[in-house]
């Protein structure tokens, strides 16, 4: 079954959320879903394009009171 | 199997360089491009084992950066290492002025490398200086 994992990275600045999302998708499942929470703009637009970039899966991308939350998939 | 290659050779001393030096390092690293650092002059200080200093800012943005939860340049070093298998190569000439032998230098880094074999493997891909 699917894990959903959340990493709070507010108030961490680029590439620190990049690079906590990484790791944490190096030990998640294929299926997994990891939601980032990010106070950084910069992070917020880098990390669905790593996602993109290796073949993963970006679900959502949405902003609340000055956190994105960037919601993926491992897919492979 | 990596589509790029970047050599980024690090000889400053100061903290904004050496952030900006490992933030391209671990980010290319972890997006596939093949990494190879070089760090030499000014840059090797920071990563002797024991009693490493701390590199002072260069100008304002270094000083505000000082106060702000930046993911610290040599952890970004290690990730590159861990995550993107990147090479961080300790420059064996500033090791013979420093004195300092590879067992002194952090445990992430690869065997010491000359300029002649750097230059070498850069060849292809984008050389930068920081």
């Amino acid at each position: 079954m699917a894990e959903k994992q959340v990493i709070d990275a507010r108030g961490t600045f680029c590439p620190g959320p990049l690079m906590e999302l990484i790791a944490a998708v190096k030990l998640a499942s294929v299926g997994d879903e990891i939601e980032v929470l990010s106070t950084d703009a910069g992070s917020a637009a880098d990390i669905p394009e790593w996602i993109r970039k290796v073949g993963h899966e970006v679900i959502s991308t949405t902003a609340d009171n000055g956190v994105w939350h960037v919601l993926v998939r491992k897919a492979k | 199997m990596s589509s790029s290659k970047i050599s980024i050779l690090v000889v400053s001393g100061t903290s904004e360089r050496l952030q900006m030096a490992a933030m391209v390092a671990s980010v290319g690293a972890v997006s596939g491009t093949e990494v190879s650092v070089l760090l030499s002059m000014n840059a090797l200080q920071f990563f002797l084992k024991s009693n490493p200093p701390n590199p002072p800012p260069e100008g304002p943005f270094g000083r505000t950066m000082a106060g702000k939860k930046v993911p610290p340049f040599k952890q970004l070093l290690q990730s590159a290492v861990e995550l993107g298998d990147a090479k961080i190569h300790p420059c064996s000439m500033a090791m013979d002025v420093l004195g300092a032998r590879a067992e002194d230098l952090e445990s992430f880094l690869a065997p010491p490398l000359g300029l002649t074999r750097f230059l070498a493997d850069s060849a292809g891909g984008q050389l930068v200086t920081f």
